[in-house]
């Protein structure tokens, strides 16, 4: 299977055409032949649709589905429900098989969902700029970042220790060759501790990032933080669960300047990781830095109106060198998948969404509570996720639950060593009681 | 149209959810108030299908791949089999949690492998990690890497040399990483300048950023000895992977003496471009960079037969985003490249190596053709002439759309004026070829004969030429109640 549409009459007329015999001339006429390949790649053999399909279902069984399996693993992707009216509009081809919309005139499906999508992340944030998406959530993390060290002219970059640690490695990766420092603030009682921020903060400092929820779960103090942040000069760089903000208060409110996130949750699936949707969103003020693509409404030559891409000469292909960012292809489907999925939710449903997660996940809480080697992480508020110290070993426990079907917590100490046998459950919107009766039940037998 | 806000209207829903199964607590108890919202964000009211009927309304305002040619230079828009899409969304590929234990994702860590170990034959490296989520990501990965060897090395250093042929992300990459970028010019041939060259590297300069096909579509004669010059001073070569399609199973880029590269997945490798994302962008390196590659790397313990993902990695850079690539593109690359083997991927160069040179070869004269040269597979044409006559490459382009034809990329690469890049790729037929040579000649004619009609283009779009400069001056990013 090639796909390939051009049959041997065809390539004899076009050779014939072009005066040569064989398709190698071709290859003979620009490549040197000190690098011509003289053997066939070293790959199996093609195969039929049909043998891949058989193929790809096997491999596809060797892996644990959460489909067959109640699962509780957070730590930045999540198991919500994902309706059916999103699979189905993104599996159209004109939304899939296009690509970036350069020709307007031909763009505007890509070009509207995308200031829909737009419009709800500013919102949901507060902030009057969003862009159509980048990478993930630790990726925006990481160009908020360079955005504040680019606007403040500031080398110094302050990150809890609250916010998920794989997002504070790829920062760490974005400035290697910055001349940016990192300093991270410590853990008290699970949240960013404060006292040590307010003495870690000063003139120097281009940003503070918080996450809120933060990877243990916990809901931090933005109001506190905020209000020390207004003292100095520094950015606010807030990382959020985009469906938290059916119930907890835009983040502009407390003075965040820049809001990122991972955006898997709003009707993307897990899919092991990837794609996923990166969210950034600012103050107006910084809109000619802003990495990525932004679309505008605008109008045509007959006065109705349309959308564009602007904004360009931020972008690498006009701005080269001197581009707020080298991104360009980004999660434009995984933007429109979110846009649907926040249509079909609605004010109603995405305050529901987020009560539910936030009922079900305190009803574990206080049934994991009760179990004996089990102490809370932390006693401070939280949103979907929490934390328990175990006294117990997380792995033996997960696979005592894995044995009866259900995917237990995230044991988190290989990123917090000095959290040994801490494990971080998740409990969204579609966990039901049952699911979390049995887990407790099996927890508490062992 | 109307956007899905104005067709909101209070009480319209389209969510379901199971009623709250568990006693619920006043929320005041477990959320301080400064926390909470006062009201419901304001998102569109609408029934499911409002929704449907008007998200297919949009998608039908755009070109595809599947519904027209779309020759867009440099992007590789080839077909997409809907096999895999189909293979994709299993549940075992589709969701799967990236921190399930190792046993329990074993199929998912078996594919990556492979696939990685598939590109590094097909690009000629030692090892290949996955995680880049596009090609400008593995370009930043790659930079990474090499700025990591030179600092082991004592001396990050301080250049990188990038000939003005190259695409915007290799610049802005660089300079991400602090790099001052120096430019190589380009000879008439349309390779890299080698005497130019040669008066630009010293040991400042960290490594060369080359794209080989390179922008014109042209395969650099003198490859192996600019790769050798550069090394000669202790820099390395990272080559730009956009141009792969045109020499699968023909000539591999690390043995054209490339230190690293990146591939694109949602390019050669057919994986649907999703109207601008998600790509996957890995990047395969020589042994000398292996020791760099971001982690984890996935690996096979070979006595038991199983797959693990290798953090104990001491001189890796580290992350480059969350969890281990764009997986569900991942899988479809896989995919293609399963069912094609090495005979099918060897045909595809054969093919989009063909379409493209006798598609230049028609399109010659009507067209200025500023590089002369065999080409590979694409090739750049210039609408100077046309220009002069008074219609300009962004004009033209628009006149296509009359003709139900997604443009060429245009204005790319800067050294060719009003270019016009055409990659029509294998997956095209004869009929297509020769309707879009027609098309185009008649565009040339209609320069000449009546250039109001390519001015005046696009006439059957929903919209016509849109102002981007008030978009510009006044940015509308969101909707807004008038
Ligand atoms: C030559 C070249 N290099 C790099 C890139 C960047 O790749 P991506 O868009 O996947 O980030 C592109 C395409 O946009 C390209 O054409």
């Amino acid at each position: 299977m090639d796909f390939v549409p051009i049959t041997d009459q065809d390539k004899n007329e076009m050779l014939k055409f072009l005066g040569i015999k064989r398709v190698d001339e071709l290859f003979d006429l620009s490549i040197p032949d000190e690098v011509r390949m003289d053997r066939s790649l070293n790959l199996p053999a093609g195969i039929s649709e049909h043998e891949l399909l058989r193929e790809l279902e096997g491999i596809a069984k060797e892996n644990v589905s959460l489909s067959d399996h109640v699962s509780f693993l957070g730590g930045g992707v999540y198991d919500h429900f994902i309706p059916k009216v999103v699979e189905s509009l993104i599996s159209l081809p004109e939304f899939y098989s296009p690509y970036t919309p350069y020709q307007a005139e031909v763009s505007q499906g890509v070009l509207q969902s995308l200031f829909e999508y737009q419009s709800m992340v500013s919102e949901l944030t507060g902030l009057e700029v969003a862009n159509a998406s980048l990478y993930d959530g630790a990726t925006s993390l990481a160009e908020a970042a360079l955005l504040a060290h680019d606007i403040t002219k500031k080398n110094e970059v302050i990150v809890s220790e609250a916010v998920h640690p794989e997002y504070r490695e790829v920062l760490k990766n974005y400035a290697r060759g910055l001349d940016i420092t990192i300093k991270t603030i410590p853990l008290k009682n699970g949240q960013t501790d404060i006292s040590a921020l307010e003495d870690m903060v000063s003139d120097d400092s281009s940003c503070v990032i918080i996450q809120h929820p933060n990877f243990f779960g916990c809901l931090e103090d933005m109001e506190r933080i905020g209000d020390i942040l207004d003292r100095y000069p520094t950015l606010f760089i807030a990382s959020i669960d985009p469906l938290s903000l059916g119930l907890l208060k835009a983040p502009a409110s407390f003075g965040v300047d820049v809001v990122i996130g991972e955006g898997q949750s709003l009707g993307n699936k897990i899919n092991f990781g990837g794609p996923n949707l990166g969210i950034f969103a600012c103050r107006k003020d910084y809109i000619r830095r802003v990495p990525g693509r932004l679309v505008s409404s605008t109008t045509d030559t007959l006065g109705r109106t349309g959308y564009v891409l602007t904004l360009q000469t931020r972008e690498q292909h006009i701005r080269r060198e001197r581009a707020t960012s080298n991104i360009t292809t980004s999660e434009v489907l995984n933007a429109i998948a979110a846009a649907i999925y926040l249509s079909y939710l609605g004010p109603e449903g995405i305050t529901e969404v987020a009560y539910q997660c936030l009922q079900k996940a305190h009803y574990a809480h206080d049934k994991l509570s009760e179990i004996s080697y089990l102490e809370p992480f932390s006693d401070t508020p939280f949103f979907k996720e929490f934390a328990f110290k175990s006294e117990r070993s997380v792995h033996e426990i997960n696979e005592r639950l894995f044995n009866e079907g259900i995917i237990g917590g995230l044991n988190i100490d290989r990123w917090y060593g000095q959290y040994p046998n801490t494990v971080l459950f998740c409990v969204t919107e579609k966990r039901t009681r049952d699911e979390i009766d049995r887990l407790a039940a099996i927890m508490e037998a062992i | 149209m109307e956007t899905i806000f104005d067709i909101s209207r209070p009480g319209a829903k389209a969510y379901s959810l199971p009623p709250l199964d568990v006693p619920g607590k006043p929320i005041g108890d477990l959320t301080p108030a400064s926390l909470l919202r006062d009201e419901a964000p304001c998102l569109p009211e609408v029934s499911e299908g409002e929704i449907a009927r008007h998200y297919t309304n949009l998608s039908n305002m755009n070109f595809a791949i599947d519904t027209t040619f779309y020759p867009l230079g440099s992007c590789t828009m080839k077909y997409n089999p809907k096999v895999n899409e189909a293979i994709a969304s299993l549940s075992g590929f589709s969701n799967i949690h990236p921190y399930q234990d190792e046993s329990q994702v074993q199929g998912a860590l078996k594919l990556m492998y492979e696939l990685a170990q598939w590109l590094a034959e097909i690009g000629g490296f030692k090892k290949v990690s996955l995680q880049p989520a596009a090609g400008a990501q593995g370009e930043l990965t790659g930079m990474a890497m090499i700025r990591a060897y030179h600092k082991k090395n004592g001396n990050p250093r301080s250049k990188v040399i990038i000939p003005d042929s190259a695409h915007g992300t290799n610049p802005a990459t660089a300079a991400m990483l602090g790099y001052k970028v120096v430019t190589v010019p380009s000879d008439e041939l349309g390779g890299v300048d080698v005497r130019s060259l040669e008066g630009l590297l010293d040991e400042e300069v960290a490594a060369i950023f080359l794209t080989n096909p390179n922008t014109l579509g042209i395969f650099d004669k003198n490859v192996v000895k600019i790769n050798e010059m550069v090394h000669s001073v202790g820099a390395l070569s990272y080559c730009d992977g956009a141009n792969l399609n045109a020499i699968l199973g023909k000539s591999r880029p690390g043995d054209m003496g490339f230190d690293v590269l990146q591939f694109n997945l949602h390019k050669t490798f057919s994986t649907p471009h999703g109207g601008g994302g998600p790509g996957s962008g890995p990047v395969g390196v020589n042994e000398m960079l292996e020791p760099f590659l971001p982690v984890p790397l996935i690996e096979k313990d070979e006595a038991v037969g199983a797959y693990f993902l290798n953090y104990e990695r001491p001189l890796s850079i580290g992350k480059m985003k969350a969890f281990y690539g764009n997986f569900g593109v991942i899988v479809k690359a896989y995919c293609y490249i399963r069912s094609l083997g090495a005979e099918g991927l060897s045909h595809v160069s054969d093919i989009a190596v063909l379409n493209a040179n006798y598609l230049k070869t028609k399109l010659e004269e009507a067209y200025i053709l500023p590089y002369d040269v065999p080409c590979m597979h694409e090739f750049v044409l210039s609408a100077e002439r046309q220009k002069r006559q008074g219609v300009k490459a962004r004009d033209i382009v628009k006149r296509l759309l009359d003709f139900n034809i997604h443009p060429p990329t245009i204005y790319f690469p800067l050294i060719v004026d009003e270019a016009l890049m055409v990659e029509p790729t294998e997956t095209e037929s004869k009929e297509t070829l020769d309707r879009f040579a027609d098309v185009m000649r008649q565009i040339a004619e209609e320069a000449v004969e009546n250039p109001e009609v390519i001015l005046t283009a696009p006439h059957n779009t929903p919209v016509s030429r849109l102002n981007e400069a008030e978009a510009a001056r006044h940015p509308r990013l969101k909707w807004q109640k008038d």
